[in-house]
């Protein structure tokens, strides 16, 4: 498989398991109580599986198997592909970071909001990425 | 890929672009607190990610990939019972999505009925072809 869907797997793999260590940390404050703020992650945790490991593993897998483009690109643009690799997964760090920081200090408009809108916008433009790169490739033959 | 096929990844990425875009808005909007109303795109934007992406990138995918029946005139089984599992699921989606443009609860049950049929038609088209290579 090409080394931009081993990528895109291992990252998800290792998104799956943050997601995951989250849930079970969300699971443990309902029981203990020991950190209320903690409910703040819960939008952390859901991207984290929904973003990062399903669409990521969904990218990488339609990258490597959808129909070809054409004869002389196979896959469309590699460039435009690690684009999306890189949008994607610095969006999803920045946002796993600010995002309950924003929240945390919610007084005011702060460093966090700047953060939170910057990784709202790099999301968004790999997933344009992804979906331009691969419109063209949902083909018969 | 089949035709088919071709129609429930194409609808997927569409409703991908869609989702991520009200996604990309109410994240700004929880950073910058410039238009609260966003919110109100919540609904839009999960049902649009597990029905609309999720979901029928996996029936599109799944629909092309599985085994096929080898000496069949419909190698890939009732392909009319895929093709109303996926009208039956997308209008299923846009009622459900119409509720919050037409706040009437019954949208949103009427929408996810839909959806279930939708599902359930696919998984019976779909149940036999998870299947051992060879086996008629």
């Amino acid at each position: 498989m090409p080394p931009l869907t081993r990528w895109f797997i291992k990252f998800s793999f290792v998104y799956l398991i943050l997601g995951l260590l989250s849930g079970l940390f969300l699971a443990a404050q309902g029981v203990w109580n020991f950190y209320p703020p903690a409910a703040l992650l819960f939008p952390t945790y859901f991207h984290l599986i929904a973003e990062g490991w399903i669409t990521m593993l969904i990218v990488g897998v339609v990258f490597w198997m959808f129909p070809k483009y054409s004869m002389e690109k196979p896959r469309r643009s590699e460039e435009l592909a690690r684009a999306s690799f890189y949008l994607l997964n610095a969006g999803l760090l920045l946002r796993i970071i600010s995002e309950p920081a924003n929240e945390y200090y919610a007084a005011s408009v702060s460093f966090w909001a700047v953060l939170l809108t910057l990784a709202a916008l790099l999301q968004w433009l790999g997933g344009m990425a992804f979906v331009i790169n691969t419109w063209e490739r949902v083909k018969e033959k | 890929m089949p035709p088919l096929s071709a129609r429930f990844i194409r609808y997927s990425l569409i409703y991908l672009a869609i989702g991520m875009t009200f996604g990309a808005l109410m994240q700004t909007n929880a950073a910058l607190v410039y238009y609260p109303r966003l919110w109100k795109l919540l609904p839009i934007h999960i049902e649009m990610m597990m029905m609309g992406w999720f979901i029928q990138l996996a029936m599109g995918v799944a629909f092309w990939i599985l085994p096929r029946w080898s000496s069949s005139p419909t190698p890939r089984g009732n392909e009319r019972l895929v093709l109303l599992a996926f009208w039956l699921i997308n209008l299923g989606i846009w009622l459900t999505v119409l509720e919050v443009l037409i706040p009437f609860s019954w949208l949103i049950l009427a929408g996810r009925l839909l959806e279930v049929a939708g599902v359930t038609a696919f998984v019976a088209a779909t149940w036999k072809r998870v299947k051992p290579f060879g086996k008629q």
